[in-house]
C-alpha cells in the first residue's frame, strides 16, 4: 500500500500547485472585478511557449533552463492576457464571451505553432524534464510546487498586506469608490488581469513538464483551467482557502490516475472513465452547495465606466 | 488674498442636449456654510462634480484663494485640500472603517501598509470631533449614519478643508441631523468652509450662512440667509409660489380595507427575521404612514404585502380576503396598487415606451388585447389620458422611452398609473424619493385626493415632514416591529425620531 500512497501523494501535490497557482491568477484578475474565464487557454498558451522554451534552452545548466522556461511561460500568459484585459477594460467587451474566444482560440495557436515546429500534421511536442524533477523523501517532486509555495505566500502578502492589494481590491468590490479617491481603476484591473496570465501561464506549463515527456497540443490542458476557476469559487477568491482547495480537488483527480495500481478500487473494475470524471462532478456538486453563499467580489464582470454612476 | 477661498466662475457644463451648468458662478467665503439649493436636474451635482474633478467644464474657471486652478480628477481636488461625501456612500462593505478611509491615502513602510499609525489618527479625528466609529467594524455592519461620519472622517483624514456634503441628510433621523448641523458648525468655526448642496429648505434655514439657488442649470442668485425666508427660497427655486401645506378633508374613516395579523419575513441579509410579527389595520378613507429609518424592516415587509417576496408566517386579508396565496397579479387584481419603493427597479421598464409602461398590469385584459394582440390604439389612446390627468411630461409622449424621462415624471407615470386603476388601497413607498417640492407637492395632492375619496392609502416614508403632513396615523417601525403608534396632530418630530431610533418604545398589549 504505501506504494500506492506515495503515488497519490506524488500526483496531488503535482496537481495542487498546478491548480493553485492558476487559481490564485484567476483571484487577482477577479479580485481587481474582471471574469477570467480564459484561464484554460492562457494555461495553454503558457505550456506551449514553455516546452518551446524548455527545448531551446536544452543543454543549458538545469537552474537556468528552470529559469528561462518558466519566466517565458509566464510572460506568454502576460501577452495572451493582455487580449482579455484590453478587451474587457477598454472596449468594455463582454468578459465572459471574450474569455470564451480567448480559450478556443488558444488551442488553435498552439496546434498550429506545434505543427509548424514539428514540420508534420503531428501537434505532439517532445521535450525532457529532468531539470525540473528532484526526488526528495523518495517522493518525485517537481520544482513547481516550490514555486507554487513561493507565489501562495506572496499572494496572501500583496492582497493583504500591501498597498496595491487593497486598491486592486476595492477596484473589484466599488470601483466608483476607488476612483473617488484618486485610484485609477483601469490600471488596477489591467494589473489584475496581467497578474493572472503571469500565474496562469506558468500554471499551464507546470501541467504539462512536470508529468510527462511529450504533450499533444490538440487535447490544451484538459479542462485544468475550468477546473481552477472551480477551485478559486470554492476557495472563495482567499489565498488561504485556495490552497486548500487545490489540494482536495487534486485528491480526486489524482486518483483517477492511480486507481488501476490500488487493488481495491480496481476490483471495482470501474472504467478509468469515472475517476476522470470524478474531480468535475465534485466540483459541480460544491459549486452547487457553495456558490450560493460564496461572496464574490461585487463589481466583477461590470465594465468601469468613469461617466455613469 | 481674495476673500473666496473658492471661486467658480462662470461654469458651463454641457450635456448632450442639455446645459447642464449654464454660465454658473459660486463663491465660497472661508470658514462659512453655503447651501446650494434646486431641484432634481437643477444642476447641483454636476457643478460639485466639476469642483471635485470628475467632470470638466465647456468654459468657466475655478480659483482657488484668487488663483487659478485646474481640476482634472479627484486627486487634484484632494491636492486642493477639496473633499466631498458623496450622496451615494463610497465605500467598500467588505472593508473595515479604518480601511476605507485610508484607501487611496495610504502610508507605508517598507512596502507594507502601515496600519497603525493611521489608526491613531483616525481615533484621535473621531475623538476631536466627536465622530464615533468603530475603526475595526466592517462598513456592510455598520449603520447609515456610521457610514456617513466614514465619509466626513475621509475627509478629515486628508486634511482637506473645503468641504462637500452632497445631500447628506436624506439618510439619517432627526437626532443624527441635529448632530450633523452641529458637526457641520464646529468646522466652520474651525475655518474650514462647507458647500451644503440639499433640497431642503428647513435645514438651510437651520444651519447656512448663504445659499446659491439654481433653477434648470442657470444660477437664480445667492442671498444671505438672515435676509431671506423659506418661501422666499422656493420661490426662487422653482420660480412659482409653493405651498407647503396639504389641504385635507377631515377624516371619515369606513370599513378594513387591509388586516395585517402578526406578519412575520425572514431577512435575506442576516439570519433574524426583517419584520417580526407585525399587526396592523387600514381603513377606508385614512392614509397610514410606516415610518422609520430606512432599514428597519419597511421594505421587506412591503414586499411580502404586495407578493414580491414570501412572509414567513402572518396573514393578510383585503376586505377579509387572504392575500397570501395569491401571485402578484393577482393581488393587483384583487384591490391593491402599489408605487413600488425602487422605481427602476420594480415600477417600470426602463426600455420599454411610455404607453407600454402605463398598462404593464393591463395589457392582458380585453380593454388593450384582442385575439392575442395589443390593442395599440385603446393603448395609446390610455396613455394620452394619464399623460395628460397626471402632467406627465416627457420629449416624445406617448412613444418616449422611459429611461428618457427625468426622476419625477417617471414617479407621476407610475402613480398615474396606480392611482387612475381605483382600487381601494393604495401602497406608495417613498414616493416622493428624491424629487423635488413641485412633483412633491403634486404627488401629495393626488395621494389625499385618493384618501378623501373613501380609498386607503398605506404610505411607507422616511422623509418625517412627509409623514406629518399626509398621514392620519403613524406607526412607526424599528428592527422589524412596530414599535409606537402616533395621532400626527398630537405627537412632534422629536418624539417620533426617538422611536425611529430605538430609544423608546410604547407597551402595546398584544393583540390575541
Amino acid at each position: 500500500m504505501p506504494n500506492e500512497l506515495l503515488l497519490l501523494v506524488k500526483y496531488t501535490l503535482l496537481y495542487a500547485s498546478v491548480l493553485m497557482m492558476v487559481a490564485l491568477g484567476g483571484m487577482f484578475s477577479e479580485r481587481s472585478g474582471i471574469i477570467n474565464i480564459a484561464l484554460e487557454g492562457i494555461m495553454v498558451i503558457g505550456g506551449l511557449i514553455g516546452v518551446l522554451a524548455t527545448q531551446m534552452t536544452h543543454g543549458l545548466a538545469p537552474v537556468l533552463q528552470v529559469l528561462f522556461s518558466v519566466l517565458a511561460a509566464g510572460l506568454a500568459g502576460v501577452v495572451y492576457s493582455l487580449l482579455l484585459a484590453f478587451a474587457s477594460i477598454n472596449l468594455k467587451a463582454d468578459q465572459t464571451i471574450g474569455g470564451t474566444a480567448l480559450n478556443i482560440l488558444a488551442t488553435a495557436i498552439a496546434m498550429v505553432i506545434a505543427k509548424r515546429v514539428n514540420g508534420s500534421q503531428s501537434s505532439k511536442l517532445d521535450y525532457t524534464n529532468s531539470a525540473f524533477i528532484y526526488k526528495i523523501f523518495g517522493i518525485d517532486v517537481n520544482v513547481f510546487l516550490f514555486i507554487g509555495i513561493a507565489f501562495l505566500i506572496l499572494s496572501y502578502i500583496i492582497l493583504y498586506k500591501t498597498r496595491l492589494g487593497l486598491r486592486l481590491r476595492s477596484c473589484g468590490e466599488h470601483p466608483q469608490a476607488a476612483d473617488s479617491v484618486g485610484i485609477n481603476v483601469y490600471k488596477m484591473r489591467y494589473i489584475g488581469v496581467l497578474l493572472s496570465g503571469f500565474l496562469g501561464g506558468i500554471g499551464g506549463f507546470a501541467y504539462i513538464v512536470p508529468a510527462v515527456q511529450s504533450w499533444n497540443f490538440e487535447v490544451g490542458v484538459a479542462g485544468m483551467g475550468f477546473l481552477a476557476l472551480a477551485v478559486m469559487i470554492f476557495g472563495q477568491w482567499h489565498p488561504l482557502k485556495i490552497a486548500l482547495a487545490a489540494v482536495f480537488f487534486s485528491v480526486f483527480k489524482s486518483l483517477a490516475n492511480i486507481a488501476d495500481s490500488i487493488e481495491f478500487l480496481s476490483k471495482l473494475q470501474w472504467p478509468k472513465e469515472i475517476y476522470n470524471m470524478m474531480p468535475f462532478i465534485a466540483s459541480m456538486i460544491i459549486l452547487a452547495l457553495f456558490s450560493r453563499h460564496s461572496r464574490a467580489p461585487k463589481a466583477e464582470g461590470v465594465p468601469y465606466d468613469k461617466g455613469s454612476r | 488674498m481674495s476673500e473666496y477661498i473658492i471661486e467658480m466662475r462662470n461654469i458651463t457644463k454641457v450635456f448632450p442636449g442639455i446645459r447642464a451648468n449654464d454660465d454658473i458662478t459660486l463663491q465660497l467665503k472661508k470658514g462659512e456654510i453655503h447651501a446650494l439649493l434646486g431641484e432634481n436636474g437643477a444642476g447641483k451635482s454636476t457643478l460639485m462634480s466639476v469642483l471635485f474633478g470628475l467632470y470638466q467644464p465647456e468654459s468657466g474657471t475655478i480659483l482657488k484663494d484668487g488663483q487659478v486652478v485646474k481640476i482634472n480628477n479627484p486627486n487634484d481636488a484632494n491636492a486642493l485640500k477639496i473633499g466631498m461625501v458623496h450622496q451615494h456612500f463610497k465605500l467598500v462593505e467588505v472593508f473595515t472603517v479604518l480601511e476605507n478611509i485610508i484607501l487611496g491615502a495610504e502610508t507605508t513602510s517598507m512596502g507594507m501598509l502601515e496600519k497603525k499609525a493611521a489608526r491613531k489618527r483616525v481615533v484621535e479625528l473621531s475623538e476631536k470631533y466627536g465622530l464615533k466609529v468603530n475603526p475595526d467594524a466592517m462598513v456592510e455592519d455598520i449603520s447609515v449614519g456610521m457610514q456617513q461620519r466614514v465619509e466626513i472622517l475621509k475627509m478629515l483624514y486628508r486634511n482637506n478643508d473645503i468641504l462637500i456634503f452632497d445631500e447628506p441628510t436624506a439618510v439619517l433621523t432627526p437626532q443624527e441631523i441635529d448632530d450633523l448641523m452641529e458637526i457641520m458648525r464646529g468646522f466652520a468655526k474651525e475655518g474650514k468652509s462647507i458647500l451644503f448642496i440639499t433640497h431642503k429648505l428647513n435645514e438651510i434655514m437651520a444651519v447656512a450662512d448663504r445659499c446659491t439657488v439654481l433653477r434648470k442649470g442657470k444660477c437664480m442668485g445667492t442671498v444671505d440667509i438672515k435676509n431671506t425666508t423659506k418661501e422666499e427660497l422656493s420661490r426662487m427655486m422653482v420660480g412659482r409660489d409653493v405651498s407647503f401645506e396639504v389641504e385635507k378633508k377631515d377624516i371619515e374613516v369606513g370599513n378594513t380595507v387591509l388586516e395585517v395579523r402578526n406578519v412575520t419575513v425572514a431577512s435575506k441579509v442576516h439570519k433574524n427575521n426583517a419584520v417580526k410579527s407585525v399587526s396592523f389595520d387600514v381603513r377606508e378613507g385614512e392614509i397610514v404612514c410606516i415610518a422609520g429609518i430606512e432599514g428597519n424592516g419597511q421594505t421587506e415587509f412591503i414586499q411580502a404585502l404586495t407578493g414580491l417576496e414570501k412572509m414567513a408566517s402572518g396573514s393578510v386579508r383585503l376586505y377579509g380576503r387572504e392575500l397570501k396565496p395569491l401571485s402578484i397579479r393577482q393581488r393587483a387584481r384583487s384591490g391593491m396598487a402599489h408605487i413600488p419603493e425602487d422605481r427602476h427597479k420594480h415600477g417600470l421598464v426602463l426600455d420599454y415606451t411610455l404607453e407600454q409602461n402605463l398598462v404593464l398590469q393591463r395589457y392582458w385584459t380585453d380593454e388593450f388585447k384582442k385575439w392575442g394582440f395589443i390593442k395599440n390604439r385603446a393603448v395609446r389612446a390610455h396613455a394620452k389620458r394619464l399623460i395628460e390627468k397626471f402632467d406627465v411630461r416627457s420629449g416624445q409622449g406617448p412613444i418616449t422611452i422611459a429611461r428618457s424621462m427625468s426622476g419625477g415624471n417617471q414617479q407621476k407615470a407610475i402613480i398615474g398609473r396606480e392611482i387612475d386603476r381605483n382600487e381601494p388601497l393604495v401602497v406608495a413607498v417613498q414616493p416622493t424619493r428624491g424629487l423635488d417640492v413641485g412633483a412633491i407637492e403634486f404627488i401629495h395632492q393626488q395621494l389625499v385626493q385618493v384618501r378623501d375619496s373613501g380609498r386607503a392609502v398605506l404610505l411607507v416614508s422616511l422623509e418625517l415632514d412627509e409623514v406629518m403632513k399626509l398621514s392620519d396615523r403613524i406607526l412607526v417601525m424599528y428592527e422589524g416591529e412596530i414599535v409606537g403608534e402616533f395621532d400626527p396632530k398630537v405627537t412632534t418630530v422629536q418624539e417620533l425620531g426617538l422611536y425611529m431610533a430605538g430609544g423608546k418604545r410604547q407597551n402595546k398589549a398584544k393583540e390575541a
